[in-house]
């Protein structure tokens, strides 16, 4: 490999972003644009008896008002599935505006169209609904009397209990020390800082351009096709820019074929962007939910016996629960395990995935309890931790792909300055502050997409070259990460190499999602890459003019565009050589990369890590400062040091976001989220930003994917609050079973 | 109504101005200049910061009317034909991901170190109060303040 990967190179995006010229989905000048606006359901559960659309058909700039009378009927009934397959990926089975019924708040019920979006704005206004309202279940405990055990969640893929592993019955019965808790958890909202938005463009031959904000171009295109029944052929995706997602734009909603349809109504191109508080509405949240956990040790802390049983909310006709068991039952070599989940009906929308779906929560509850088990046979945590280390999975018996967790662990217990540490709790103080230390282990899935992934890559005779793949940029680094892939895989120069996303005209690259982004896209494009290479030295190796003529390939190696022996090097010719030389314009290969089956062909798959956490307690006022943090995660192969370490940082920040701050409330009294904005959906601020380490252990894998890639999309969430609320339980000896932590937990 | 105002340096005139407008909205919508993200409307995020005579405003606040006869500059407007070093420091220090956040951030810097070229660790942090950024963490826009300012080994 060149030194150009894994290189904290500029982000190839850098320029566009930080002068404004970047154009994201809602930002395009297109002559006579229209705006669409949605009406959202007051209500959260009952019927529209009546719906007035005559003041707001008549108020100025208005073209047209559509509701479940008029609107036209979608082509299939939606069915919420992970856009991980590549294939349609709706965010639920319901499509909104096809009949009377309202099923949560916020639904939508009516769409102005107006040649301004004030003049929307205010049209939609007008529109009065009247309901005929019914009982609704918006809250966990409401519906808690009513829960069942779902035969499949996650769009039917997996099964609602997981595997058991022997007796767990028996094995907590026969431990020497039990724990039996409870977390709670606060649903969460993403709030992407860019609203989800689409511009929908209908041209003269019927063919729909959407220009959306989407995780997968594909994913929109193939669901949109399914709901208007137009052949993929007919809809074009456009998503370069998006601004930032963590879930919320991962699955397709309603918004974009709303707004194709408000389009081909008014002959005209239609903007639809959700205002803040819609996005509280229109694209799934992470549900509220608890977790119990039931451990069995023996005196020393070894597991015998691990239960986890989830329950939460979801919407009325989806089987959904974030998959928060998932990483916890592979954690520890614990010897029997059983866990599963059951779900309440409610008024809600479908819940979805949220940076560190399943892992975030799951593994909260999971290492809480670990430090609770750790405090009631006096071992320190991390000792815990090594001891129930595990070398194969444990769920199948399998050896990891790769997995670097014990120098996680050593690596961040020498960055924190974990040993020596004083177990005891409430004894460190700092002048008003009580100050504690606490840590967590870190797992989440490695998932790989289930459909060939593709990129194209192309060489023009003055030696430079463009690679591309129909993904879209939302902040990760992708479009500088898949530069630097096809660089090295070439034998370019980084600059002399452009890599091209954003749109379905190229080849198909499944939603980057799970952290599966960079894994999927870096195989395609590095198959491509060096399938162009190879294919370019086998054409000198074979061209009679060639100083490499009748060479053997392998011996090749391609330097700056240079093949060359890598014997003698002196010998060799440019790639701009050989094609000057045989008249050719350009070259180009397609990449095609058949993923890793999800079992990994006889492998466990998961990226692992190690968080600290050392916080200050207000003795008197119960605020919590979180001092310091460190991670160190083991995500195989880094492609770009500072893009990746700067989205772990990010992570990191989101879990201390869980652990402090963020909670989306329901009113059960109206059904709607009580705090639907950015001022009172509290995200973290720089001012809550601690001192916080990074580090990554490069671990090669050759099982997942080409490079080794894991992805560190999520792992920087995952155990970030468990290990602040350990450090809470230090400092204060109390501890706080849900999230998140507030001054009132603490007073 | 008509907004006649020096936008980036040159005078620009929106016509058939709505008194309910926005500034960001004559910005974006009538000027051709997205730079300053529309996210919340509500003064919350700081994704639409430019000036206004010199001071940086939310635009989603400023009713459009207000800016009649007086002076915008956007994030478009910072660089002099080539980056500025707020710009620049911002894609050396990593600071940018998705991006949406980052005209606001950019505008909010600019203005801190026009004021203080040698701010404070506190005076970064309140002046950068108001913007919200849900990606990188905040740590590389600081690093990206300090490095602007000339104190890059700080960071
Ligand atoms: S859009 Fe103006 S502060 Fe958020
Ligand atoms: S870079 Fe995405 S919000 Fe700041």
């Amino acid at each position: 490999m060149s030194p150009v990967l894994g290189a904290a190179l500029d982000r190839v995006d850098g320029r566009a972003k930080v002068t404004g010229a970047a154009r994201y989905s809602g930002e395009l000048n297109l002559p006579n644009l229209a705006h669409a606006v949605l009406v959202g359901a007051r209500v959260p559960s009952g019927r529209i008896i009546g719906i007035d659309c005559r003041q707001a058909s008549v108020a100025d700039g208005v073209l047209t008002v559509l509701t479940h009378l008029d609107l036209p009927r979608v082509a299939a009934r939606p069915k919420l599935f992970p856009s991980l397959f590549g294939l349609t990926a709706h965010g639920q089975s319901f499509f909104p505006m096809q009949d009377d019924v309202v099923h949560y708040a916020g639904q939508p019920v009516a769409m102005v169209v107006a040649d301004t979006v004030e003049r929307a704005e205010h049209a939609a206004t007008l529109v009065q609904v009247n309901y005929a309202e019914t009982p609704s279940v918006t809250l966990l405990d409401q519906g808690r009397d009513q829960t069942y055990e779902p035969a499949k969640i996650f769009g039917g893929l997996l099964p609602g209990r997981n595997p058991t592993r022997g007796d767990p019955e028996a094995g907590l019965r026969d431990a020497a020390v039990r724990l039996d808790v409870t977390y709670r958890f606060a649903a969460n909202h993403q709030n992407p800082i860019e609203p989800s938005t689409t511009t929908a463009v209908w041209d003269d031959l019927d063919r729909l351009t959407l220009h959306d904000a989407t995780q997968g171009p594909t994913a929109t295109q193939l669901s949109v096709a399914e709901l208007l029944g137009l052949p993929p052929t007919m809809v074009r995706v456009v998503s370069h820019y998006v601004g930032g997602s963590f879930g919320a734009k991962a699955l397709i909603w309603a918004h974009p074929t709303l707004a194709a349809l408000a389009a081909r109504r008014v002959g005209r191109p239609v903007r639809l962007v959700l205002s803040r508080e819609q996005m509280f509405h229109s694209c799934g949240h992470r549900e509220e939910q608890e977790q119990r956990i039931g451990l069995g040790a023996d005196r020393d802390g070894r597991l015998g016996a691990l239960r986890h049983d989830k329950t939460s909310l979801t919407s009325h006709y989806d089987d959904w629960a974030e998959t928060s068991l998932e990483a916890p039952a592979v954690m520890y070599a614990a010897a029997t395990y059983a866990g599963g989940y059951r779900l309440a009906r409610g008024n809600t929308i479908t819940p979805t995935f949220t940076r560190g779906p399943g892992a975030a929560t799951g593994m909260f509850a999971l290492e809480s309890a670990m430090d609770e088990l750790a405090y009631e046979i006096g071992v320190d945590p991390l000792e815990l931790r090594l001891r129930n280390h595990t070398d194969v999975d444990p769920s199948t018996g399998n050896p990891w792909s790769s997995k670097g967790l014990r120098e996680c662990y050593q690596r961040g217990a020498e960055l924190f300055g974990w040993s020596g540490r004083d177990p005891r709790p409430g004894a460190r103080r700092d002048g008003d502050w009580l100050v504690g230390t606490g840590m967590a282990s870190a797992a989440y899935p490695v998932a790989a997409p289930m459909n060939p992934q593709r990129a194209r890559a192309r060489m023009y005779a003055d030696g430079s070259a463009v690679v591309e793949a129909g993904i879209s940029e939302f902040g990760t680094g992708a479009l500088t990460a898949m530069t630097q892939v096809a660089a090295d895989g070439l034998g370019l120069p980084f600059d002399r190499v452009r890599f091209v996303g954003g749109t379905t005209d190229l080849p198909n690259i499944a939603a980057a999602v799970g952290s599966a982004g960079s894994g999927a896209t870096s195989s395609a494009v590095h198959l491509a890459s060096t399938g162009l290479r190879d294919q370019l030295v086998g054409q000198a190796v074979a061209d009679a003019r060639s100083p490499l003529h009748n060479a053997d390939p392998a011996g090749i190696v391609v330097r700056d565009g240079r093949m060359c022996l890598r014997d003698s090097p002196q010998t060799g010719e440019t790639y701009v050589e050989l094609l000057r030389r045989n008249h050719m314009p350009d070259v180009e290969a397609l990449g095609v990369w058949q993923p890793t089956p999800p079992d990994g062909g006889g492998h466990g798959m998961f990226t692992f890590g190690a968080q600290f956490a050392e916080v200050a307690v207000d003795a008197d006022l119960g605020l919590v400062r979180v001092r310091r943090l460190v991670g160190v995660f083991a995500p195989g192969r880094v492609l770009n040091r500072r893009t990746a370490h700067s989205q772990l940082m990010g992570g990191m920040l989101w879990g201390l976001g869980q652990a402090l701050l963020e909670a989306t409330r329901m009113d059960p009294h109206t059904g709607r989220w009580a705090n639907a904005s950015l001022a009172d959906y509290l995200v973290p601020v720089n001012a809550d930003v601690p001192d916080i380490t990074i580090d990554t252990i490069e671990v090669p894998d050759s099982v997942v994917n080409p490079l080794g890639v894991k992805g560190v999309g999520e792992i920087g969430i995952v155990g970030t609050s468990a290990a602040i609320a350990n450090a809470v339980h230090h400092a204060t000896g109390r501890r706080i079973r849900h999230l998140p932590i507030t001054v009132e937990d603490l007073l | 109504m008509r907004i006649d105002c020096v936008v980036n340096g040159e005078p620009r005139r929106a016509d058939d101005v709505w008194a309910g407008e926005s500034l960001l909205h004559v910005l974006r919508e009538r000027l051709g200049l997205p730079g300053a993200k529309n996210a919340c409307e509500q003064g919350e995020c700081g994704s639409c910061t430019v000036y206004l005579d010199g001071k940086p405003v939310c635009a989603c606040l400023v009713p459009a009317g207000q800016a009649r006869g007086r002076e915008v500059v956007t994030v478009e407007g910072l660089g002099d034909g080539d980056l500025h070093p707020v710009q620049r420091a911002f894609i050396a220090a990593g600071a940018v991901q998705c991006g949406f956040c980052t005209p606001g951030l950019i505008v909010a810097v600019h203005d801190l170190l026009a004021r203080t070229p040698s701010p404070a660790e506190e005076e970064i942090r309140e002046a950068l109060a108001g913007n919200l950024c849900r990606c990188t963490g905040y740590e590389k826009i600081l690093t990206a303040v300090r490095l602007a300012a000339g104190r890059e080994h700080e960071s």
